[in-house]
């Protein structure tokens, strides 16, 4: 049995799948914090939406290479339109994701048809202006928005007609947790996928891409309009929870918040958003609690220590010794 | 008759400096031509020109007997015309088997195919299996570019290339770089291609040009000053003068 087809490539030659510890812990960290700290479950349920925000950003940014400043951009679009869907259309919170998700795409597909043709440092100031733009847009279009107001009052009807939202948000924690699962697994699909090798290709070398035959900015337009329908997904979870939609949704200091905080975790290794966005959202909340005056001076010199002994993120340290699930 | 790759009155002005004027180059199918001649000659301008990464002042470029001159580089490569570049343009971050699958899933058109691992497609693993198996890069396979001595990169550079299965292939200086004993690999490579492959490239290291052409070009200020077989470009006191003469006496 010495056919030519049976010559093999060694392990690790092309991604494979392998189950390790990071596919595991996360979801169990996760589901033991609803059974152990259950008065937590409200940061929780903000924090596991962030992880939807990080992991479409992860898309655009560490898959594609796609530099941006102006994620919040679809993040607030996708709040804006479950919001609205959810006063003017119905309450029922799968069709609000969904036309969040939709909303975000959209704008995605059209901004980016325009802008990724500009690379670096161009492309970072017009993924920001297009941030400001809508911001801009949200604050005068008081009667769609509710302007600098907001919108108030959204209540999403029970999930599946059965679970109510109740007070203590175990079932907004559940569900969030749900759409993050969704969210991981479609992320996890496309990179995986020889779309997502592609994608890889471009980051790594865009000029060759080009010689391969391949269709360099179509690609980067698909990729970022697919990570945009996963970020309005995540704004269109938030403001189902938060039961509000303002304009800090739509501003450049999320944009930059949601990249440091992926960035902390690891760029372009699919479980970077889960380790960077709790661990900076928790350090957050405990440094506002023990020192509500100069918290942020601390978060600012845990910033520094970690660039400065992980500057490839966290899951960069793992790469030395333990654990081969976060590779990538 | 057609010729694989052809050329005529192929014309490049940069403002006022003209690099490429007037080259009508002729390429036969299962063609081993060698473009040689001076630095600034235009050698590398004309690979540029015929994949489609400059645009012709004048002149028209033909594949295969029809006109690609207006085409794009991507689908003047879906026509079979592929390149290799001088200096080694890789996807770095990536392992030896990943550069090759890019290719490899591009022809088999599955790169727009957002579902099922790559490494669980039968048909593109086993594709960069034999191609590396043939380049004798198989051990390599899950070795990341960065980490591969620079000889082995100049072979995933042909190789990937190679992956895309041309018609016709332009090697721009593939033994660039590569210490004068061990451009034997690369010269083993080129000679194991299918004879139906018609080759273009430009090359410095005279051995190597007079090993594997059949045919040499001599570019000199951006024209052809003289073509012909191996040994009459030997043999061309013009060829002498301008080119080879010059460099013995360095």
């Amino acid at each position: 049995m010495n056919l030519p087809t049976s010559i093999l490539l060694p392990a690790g030659a092309l991604p494979h799948y392998r189950l390790g510890v990071m596919d595991v812990l996360p979801w169990i960290v996760a589901l033991g914090v609803f059974f152990a700290f259950d008065t937590y479950l409200s940061l929780g349920a903000q924090i596991l939406t962030m992880v939807i925000f990080g992991l479409s950003l992860d898309l655009a940014l560490g898959f594609a290479g796609i530099t941006t400043l102006g994620h919040a951009a679809f993040f607030g679009i996708g709040a804006y339109a479950a919001g609205y869907w959810n006063l003017h259309f119905t309450a029922e919170p799968l069709s609000g994701l969904l036309v969040a998700g939709l909303a975000a795409g959209a704008i995605g597909l059209l901004s980016g048809a325009l802008l990724l043709r500009t690379h670096g440092l161009a492309l970072l100031m017009l993924t920001m202006v297009v941030t400001v733009l809508l911001h801009e847009v949200a604050n005068a279009w008081g009667s769609v928005t509710g302007g600098a107001d907001g919108l108030s009052g959204v209540m999403p009807d029970a999930l599946f007609r059965v679970f109510q939202f109740d007070l203590f948000g175990k079932t907004a924690y559940l569900y969030a947790l749900g759409v993050l699962f969704l969210v991981f697994l479609v992320v996890r699909m496309v990179v995986n996928s020889p779309f997502g090798l592609s994608l890889r290709g471009v980051r790594e070398n865009a000029r060759r891409m080009h010689l391969v035959g391949a269709s360099v900015h179509l690609r980067l337009v698909a990729a970022y309009a697919i990570s945009a329908i996963l970020a309005g997904i995540a704004g269109g979870l938030a403001a189902q929870l938060t039961r509000t939609v303002s304009l800090d949704r739509l501003t450049f200091q999320l944009s930059g918040d949601i990249l440091i905080m992926l960035i902390i975790g690891g760029v372009g290794r699919l479980y970077g958003a889960f380790i960077g966005i709790p661990l900076y959202m928790l350090m957050l909340d405990r440094a506002a609690a023990v020192n509500p005056f100069h918290w942020m001076f601390f978060v600012g010199l845990a910033l520094i220590l970690l660039v400065r002994f992980a500057p490839g993120g966290l899951l960069a340290l793992g790469d030395r010794g333990w654990g081969k699930g976060g590779k990538q | 008759m057609s010729y694989a790759l052809e050329t005529r009155g192929l014309c490049k002005r940069f403002g006022a400096i003209q690099v490429t004027s007037n080259v009508d180059l002729k390429i036969a199918h299962g063609a081993r031509h060698a473009l040689i001649g001076p630095n600034g000659a235009g050698k590398t301008t004309l690979v540029n020109l015929c994949t489609g990464m400059f645009k012709p002042s004048s002149g028209a470029i033909l594949l295969n007997g029809s006109d690609i001159t207006a085409i794009s580089p991507q689908r003047r490569v879906g026509g079979g015309l592929v390149r290799t570049f001088q200096i080694n343009t890789l996807f770095s971050g990536l392992t030896v088997a990943e550069n090759l699958a890019i290719p490899v899933a591009q022809r088999l058109g599955r790169s727009w195919r957002p579902w099922g691992r790559t490494g669980s497609d039968r048909a593109v693993s086993e594709n960069v299996a034999r191609l590396l198996e043939d380049l004798k890069l198989l051990p390599l396979a899950a070795k990341k570019i960065a980490d591969l001595a620079y000889g082995q990169r100049r072979l995933v550079e042909i190789a990937i290339a190679l992956a895309l299965e041309p018609k016709v292939l332009l090697l721009d200086e593939p033994a660039a770089g590569i210490p004068n004993g061990e451009s034997g690999m690369i010269l083993d490579l080129l000679e194991r291609l299918p004879q139906d492959m018609s080759i273009v490239f430009i090359e410095h290291d005279m051995n190597l040009v007079f090993r594997f052409a059949k045919t040499i070009s001599v570019l000199v200020e951006g024209a052809v000053l003289v073509e012909g077989s191996v040994a009459d470009i030997r043999h061309d006191q013009r060829v002498r003068d301008v080119y080879l003469g010059r460099r013995h006496h360095d």
